[in-house]
């Protein structure tokens, strides 16, 4: 159980020409399942296949052609429902939603309008140590992607390639709860972060398989407090939809200057128009979508060629027990059980594989220690040459190794680093290298005493000093430090120094 | 209920179906005959039964999560009024 307790952050200001604003967001995440197959058909989901390749009839709407649901895809709504704590509704159905548009064949998206496979559930977006805010999920439903429009090809046609209609999404539809630029892309990389743990969608937003749909209104100070205290929506602003971003940090911008240019519009006292927006980076503007306002007549009816989605609590219990240990959940057990700081467990769990990688070194050893060798060490190397922990020539147990080596003193820290090098550019077992190198630490005082003695003969003026001046023992530590090749315990040798010099 | 032309040309339009101006009284008439006829059936009491969607009683048929189909570029764009390097082609449409 979590036993955390966290502070609401505070909401955005943006000053206006006469007044403050605040910012209210409500988002619409399109989550890719990672399915083999499309949702209604078999061909296949596969990314940068050769145009119109990944295509059934289903999918190209040739006539007669009927859709059959792929189970697979199901499942993963309802897993991604129970990681999101929401309510898993049994009965859900499919309904048509229509336009026309070249890159959908059918002429309608099947989608769920009126009963959703996922009810209400809730996401916790850490923004800080001890501040996060929760945010609520309104309902996920499944739908069919639509295909792709290439419009630089031909300076007078559109070229379309149908291989993406027809995929399964998850539209995770979140509840106007976000307050910020920032808080927006902590919650999209927190859904990300739960969707890659449980393996529903595998959150590539480059290739488009997370986006989001961002609804932006702003308000006076104040009139949000009473829309969460009455749910009523009169008391915010007219919200604009900013279609279709996939990256984090357009997301951040295009909040900001909407919010701006609906200040601006309401301050010189007009209206904001309910509308479909687009951002478009390179001028740093939202700019209307007038061809979908017509369109955004829908006239959705429930699909006959399917029967409603009926499915048993059994199967879902069955998902439920086979969900793995979530992102918050596996943080608060970093926190308790290793030691770890709450940065530390938070870089640790962002990735289930770099959570898996530091557990395995953890195992049995010191964990702040096993904390500070993965992030410190491994992450930074691995940064260096843009590869992932997926990609970390260093298995889990080398890196023990090391850390073993360290803990039974056999080597320094700074030693230590040279293995970890050597472990990381040729491979090999660590107490091997050191073995063979010669790396080991010289623990043995006769050593010792014998380098401290040669350095004292070698430097008698300097050993003069050194009794006017204490500080100058430091130099002769370094001297031995260097005669014995770093391998000596620093420890004992200052001791043995501090000793010999009478200080 | 009674629908006007406007109304009428607006569906048409939405349906991308194209209705000429002399047979839009027709078509709302006929579509006023058909709300009619569905405000007739709304008389009949259905409170507390259950909304019938099949005749049989049939579970939605599920399909395994397996990549069967596709693979067939040419005859996907076979029926095509233009196609261009494996892709549709279609008059230009921009955001």
């Amino acid at each position: 159980m979590l036993d955390l307790t966290y502070d609401a952050p505070k909401p955005k200001i943006i000053a206006g020409a006469k007044h403050d604003w605040e910012l209210v967001i409500g988002m619409e995440v399109h989550a890719q399942v990672s399915s083999k197959a499309k949702l209604f058909s078999g061909a296949s989901t596969a990314f940068g296949a050769e145009p119109n390749s990944n295509v059934a009839f289903v999918d190209a709407a040739m006539p007669g052609m009927l859709p059959v649901i792929n189970e697979f895809c199901v499942e993963q709504a309802v897993r991604t429902g129970l990681g999101l704590k929401a309510e898993i509704n049994l009965t859900s159905a499919f309904d048509r939603k229509n336009y026309f548009y070249p890159d959908l064949p059918q002429g309608y998206q099947i989608s769920q309008l009126y009963q959703p496979i996922v009810g209400e559930g809730e996401v916790l977006v850490e923004l800080g140590e001890g501040v996060a805010r929760k945010v609520r999920i309104e309902r996920i439903h499944i739908e069919q992607d639509a295909g792709k429009s290439i419009h630089d090809m031909d300076p007078h046609m559109s070229f379309v390639d149908l291989n993406r209609t027809g995929v399964a999404l998850m539209e995770i539809v979140s509840r106007p709860d976000i307050r910020s630029p920032e808080e927006a892309a902590a919650y999209i990389a927190k859904l990300r972060q739960i969707l890659r743990y449980l393996g529903t969608c595998d959150g590539n937003m480059q290739n488009g398989n997370l986006r989001a749909d961002v609804n932006v209104s702003i308000c006076l100070p104040g009139a949000y407090e009473k829309y969460q205290e009455t749910q009523d929506f009169s008391h915010l602003g007219t919200r604009c939809e900013i279609k279709n971003m996939n990256s984090m940090r357009f997301i951040q911008q295009a909040i900001e200057v909407e919010a701006k240019r609906q200040i601006a519009i309401v301050e010189a006292g007009g209206s904001v128009d309910q509308e479909t927006r687009l951002y478009d980076p390179d001028k740093g503007e939202t700019r209307s979508m007038r061809s979908k306002e017509e369109a955004h007549d829908y006239r959705y009816f429930p699909d006959p060629d399917l029967l409603p989605l009926e499915i048993e609590q059994a199967w879902v219990d069955e998902i439920g027990a086979s969900l793995p240990e979530l992102p918050d959940e596996k943080k608060a057990r970093f926190i308790k059980d290793f030691g770890l700081t709450d940065y530390d467990a938070s870089v640790l769990t962002a990735e289930v594989e770099s959570a898996a990688y530091f557990e395995a070194v953890a195992e049995g050893r010191d964990g702040k220690m096993a904390a500070n060798w993965v992030i410190n060490e491994l992450f930074g190397r691995l940064k260096k040459e843009d590869h992932d922990i997926t990609q970390s020539p260093v298995s889990p147990a080398q890196l023990g190794g090391i850390i073993d080596l360290i803990a039974k003193g056999d080597i320094s820290g700074k030693i230590a680093k040279d293995v970890f090098e050597i472990v990381y550019s040729e491979g090999g077992d660590p107490a091997d290298i050191v073995e063979k190198k010669g790396m080991k630490q010289v623990t043995d005082t006769g050593a010792i005493e014998a380098a401290v003695d040669e350095v004292i003969a070698a430097n008698p003026a300097q050993v003069e000093k050194a009794k006017q001046n204490p500080k100058l023992a430091g130099w002769f530590v370094g001297q031995v430090m260097k005669a014995t090749g770093g391998k000596a315990n620093p420890k004992a040798v200052n001791e043995i120094v501090s000793a010999k010099l009478g200080l | 209920m009674s629908i006007d032309t406007d109304t009428a040309a607006r569906v048409a339009k939405l349906a991308r179906i194209r209705v000429e101006e002399e047979q839009l009284p027709a078509l709302a008439q006929e579509f006023s005959n058909i709300l009619d006829f569905i405000e007739q059936l709304n008389e009949v009491d259905v409170e507390g039964v259950e909304p019938m969607v099949s005749v049989t009683p049939m579970r939605l048929k599920r399909r395994e999560d397996g990549v069967t189909d596709g693979g067939m570029q040419e005859k996907i764009l076979s029926n095509a009024p233009d196609a261009r390097e494996g892709f549709f082609a279609v008059p230009k449409v921009v955001e």
